[in-house]
């Protein structure tokens, strides 16, 4: 066991931060589930495309740096660490680019990921349906094959797309072959929005934010060139995605720690003559525990990848652990916060511009989003521990 | 950075793993329960000189006095190991606490005295001396029976005393193989080890190695645990089905798998931090034990929850396991304590 970090990651460390403190906007930006905020956090990206921060694990002809997972968490530490904005290029970034390395073709890959890197193509997720969300393979959206157009026709309804508003290409999966039994005749499918027979709806989530689309298809039109991975094959491409979305590469520890250090300089500002528990200490040294605990499990978890051991259905104990420490450390923010807890948007009395009622409402969606928790603990039960299906 | 251990570590547990099975089964450690129940006393701890021969007592202890001369990070998964077995005997307390106590405190005691350690670090890397501690200022000392010499800090003083010197007074513990006692040393021919401020930094050092073995053996008590619970839930029948296929039985298991997988790298990483004199090794300590001792909780209450009526019984072997768990998440600090450990780390003092 060696916990130190080697002298060229130090200095790569010292170079993000450097970055990071020269052009982190000095005050946070409107959200970017909303049309205003997303266009500002387009400006963010494409800053970070410019100085290659945007996709730093990726290989340099495709944008990135091809930093090493090491430095990956390195960067997303002090990312978080400086405060930066929340990356609205994330389910492309993160969900859809490791498919199409291990999927695409040349052709493919060279198309889609400088756009991704650059975030002039903006990607959202078309997965769940109107009838399937945790019963992923209950989808019905469906694709037929046009033989003379050389490509496919899409029907059927896609929902809770996220910044699917916002988005200008959809990754989603269709039937292809409706006799198929249900986890085979699936194809995985790269569409863009503008596409004639694609329309989006914009859906106001809980938070107030429009951050959910509905995505309807009627006959659209994708060519060959659109499918990515086998035909009939996505139930395969799809999984691959799962596991980075459940695993570190969507929430690194960094993002946790980061929140548990705000929480704990929420809590220096707040003392038992605002009203406070004083049990609420426990639960803010808890909750910095659980994020240190994330770091520690993850620094194994890259070691084990590092060397060739893959987590493989672990990673849904990674997704069960920092969408739980996220409700938890919120919720403790709240106590902390008493009666000016419910002040969001900038209220003139609240503290930290409300920002942990909207933080405490997006928490809330992570044990949902991703597979929702009780899918994890199937998963865990039965591919981790053995369990019987039936 | 590599957070993992090396193949020696990891052979070298297994090694233990493979002796243990052999040398502590289910039924030695029922015999142990039952020479408690009528008072015959088990004065020689299980696989003790087994363990002794592997280098495992004497791991701690220097090369010169014929010990391995390794740390707490070689130490932590045979620890785990013992707990896995829930193996009865002092070994936390000899190979954990006491060796590198006795070690560090080589030349700083007047010369009989320092004869005397030596000559008990000697003796304790060849698996000829059994050591008991009781450094929470509670007085209670297990595996008393098998242990020969008491280390135990006392008024601002930290005393060791020879079996012979001392008066036990039994203490029925719910982990009857715990073999509690507690120890009067009025008249008791003692060799003060440290006092004052001497005595509190190496109680401290020894308290937090202790708790660190503590949380070391409580991952091992969960593993074994879950593992018996898994087999049972796959075996178990009602309504036609195994009761391992029910969401209710799977979500239990996934939420005690969940709370050992995340202590498990906050034990290690204690261990290491101990062993490279980190300046947060108390505070990483803490949180060791504070995770291991929630995790064996959270494990013992599902694996009694999923096993029914039969594991409310003592024919059954899970009661020994988990009364160990409740015992050693108490034993060394619990984490209500340990958690304001950390809380004073990183909060500041309590107003």
């Amino acid at each position: 066991m060696d916990l130190n970090y080697t002298a060229d990651e130090d200095a790569f460390r010292a170079e993000c931060r450097t970055w990071l403190a020269a052009n982190v906007p000095a005050s946070p930006l409107p959200s970017g589930d909303t049309a205003e905020g997303f266009a500002q956090h387009l400006e963010w990206e494409r800053r970070l495309f410019a100085d290659r921060w945007s996709v730093v694990s990726w290989p340099e002809e495709y944008g990135g740096r091809g930093a090493s997972l090491w430095q990956w968490l390195i960067f997303e530490e002090e990312y978080y660490r400086a405060g930066a904005p929340q990356r609205v290029t994330q389910n492309g970034i993160f969900l859809l680019a490791p498919t199409i390395f291990e999927f695409g073709t040349q052709e493919q890959k060279d198309h889609y990921l400088p756009r991704m890197a650059a975030a002039e193509d903006l990607w959202c997720q078309g997965w769940s349906e109107p009838n399937a969300g945790s019963d992923l393979a209950g989808i019905t959206s469906k694709a037929v094959r046009d033989e003379v157009a050389g490509g496919w026709r899409l029907t059927g309804q896609k929902t809770w797309t996220t910044r699917g508003a916002f988005c200008t290409h959809l990754f989603g999966l269709f039937r292809t072959d409706p006799e198929a039994e249900r986890h085979r005749g699936m194809t995985y499918f790269l569409v863009p929005l503008d596409t004639e027979g694609v329309t989006v709806r914009g859906v106001d989530r809980l938070d107030g934010d429009e951050g959910f689309a509905e995505v309807f298809f009627e006959d659209a039109f994708v060519p060959d060139a659109n499918t990515l991975g086998a035909v009939d094959g996505g139930w395969g491409v799809a999984m691959a995605t799962t596991s980075s979305e459940r695993g570190l590469t969507l929430r690194s520890p960094g993002r946790f720690m980061a929140a548990a250090d705000r929480l704990i300089d929420l809590h220096q500002r707040r003392d038992v003559s605002d009203g406070v528990d004083p049990a609420a200490r426990n639960h803010v040294t808890q909750a910095w525990m659980d994020a240190q605990a994330y770091q520690l499990y993850t620094l194994r978890d890259v070691t084990d990848v590092v060397e060739g051991r893959s987590p493989g259905a672990r990673s849904s104990l990674n997704k069960l652990w920092w969408s739980e420490l996220d409700v938890r450390l919120h919720e403790t923010a709240l106590s902390l916060l008493g009666p000016l807890g419910e002040l969001v948007d900038d209220a003139p009395a609240a503290m930290d511009a409300g920002a942990w009622m909207k933080g405490y409402e997006f928490s809330l969606s992570g044990p949902i989003y991703a597979g929702t928790n009780e899918i994890q603990r199937n998963i865990v039960a039965e591919r981790v521990l053995g369990l019987p299906r039936k | 950075m590599r957070f993992a251990f090396t193949d020696d570590q990891l052979l070298f547990r297994d090694a233990v793993r493979d002796l243990l099975a052999k040398e502590c089964t289910p039924t030695d450690l029922r015999s142990v329960w039952d020479a408690t129940a009528d008072g015959s006393g088990h004065r020689k701890a299980l696989a003790w000189s087994a363990l002794a021969s592997m280098g495992v007592i004497g791991l701690t202890a220097p090369e010169r006095v014929g010990g391995l001369g390794l740390g707490m990070l070689d130490l932590v998964l045979l620890l785990e190991e013992s707990g896995r077995v829930a193996l009865p005997g002092a070994i936390v307390e000899t190979t954990a606490v006491t060796a590198p106590l006795f070690a560090s405190l080589a030349g700083a005691l007047s010369g009989n005295d320092d004869d005397r350690v030596e000559g008990w670090l000697r003796s304790l890397a060849s698996g000829g001396l059994a050591v008991t501690t009781s450094l929470d200022g509670a007085g209670l000392l297990p595996w008393s029976s098998a242990a020969d010499l008491f280390v135990v800090a006392d008024a601002g003083r930290l005393l060791a005393v020879e079996r012979g010197q001392a008066t036990l007074v039994s203490q029925t513990s719910v982990d009857a193989a715990r073999d509690l006692a507690t120890v009067s040393l009025s008249g008791a021919d003692v060799v003060v080890l440290a006092q004052g401020d001497d005595a509190a930094a190496l109680t401290a050092a020894a308290f937090d190695r202790g708790a660190l073995g503590a949380a070391a053996q409580l991952l091992g008590l969960a593993d074994e645990m879950l593992r018996l619970t898994v087999d049972y839930v796959k075996e178990r029948r009602q309504f036609g089905v195994p009761i391992g296929s029910f969401q209710a039985i799977k979500h239990h298991l996934a939420d005690a798998l969940l709370a050992l997988e995340f202590a498990r790298p906050v034990v290690y990483h204690a261990a290491y931090a101990l062993d490279g004199g980190s300046p947060d090794a108390s505070r990483d300590v803490s949180m060791a034990k504070c995770y291991a001792s929630d995790a064996a909780a959270t494990v013992a209450r599902q694996a009694l929850q999923c096993h029914g009526a039969i594991g409310y019984t003592i024919e059954y072997d899970l009661h020994m396991w988990m009364k160990r768990a409740w015992a050693l998440g108490a034993a060394w600090g619990d984490a209500s304590f340990h958690r304001a450990r950390v809380a004073d780390a990183i909060l500041g003092p309590r107003p």
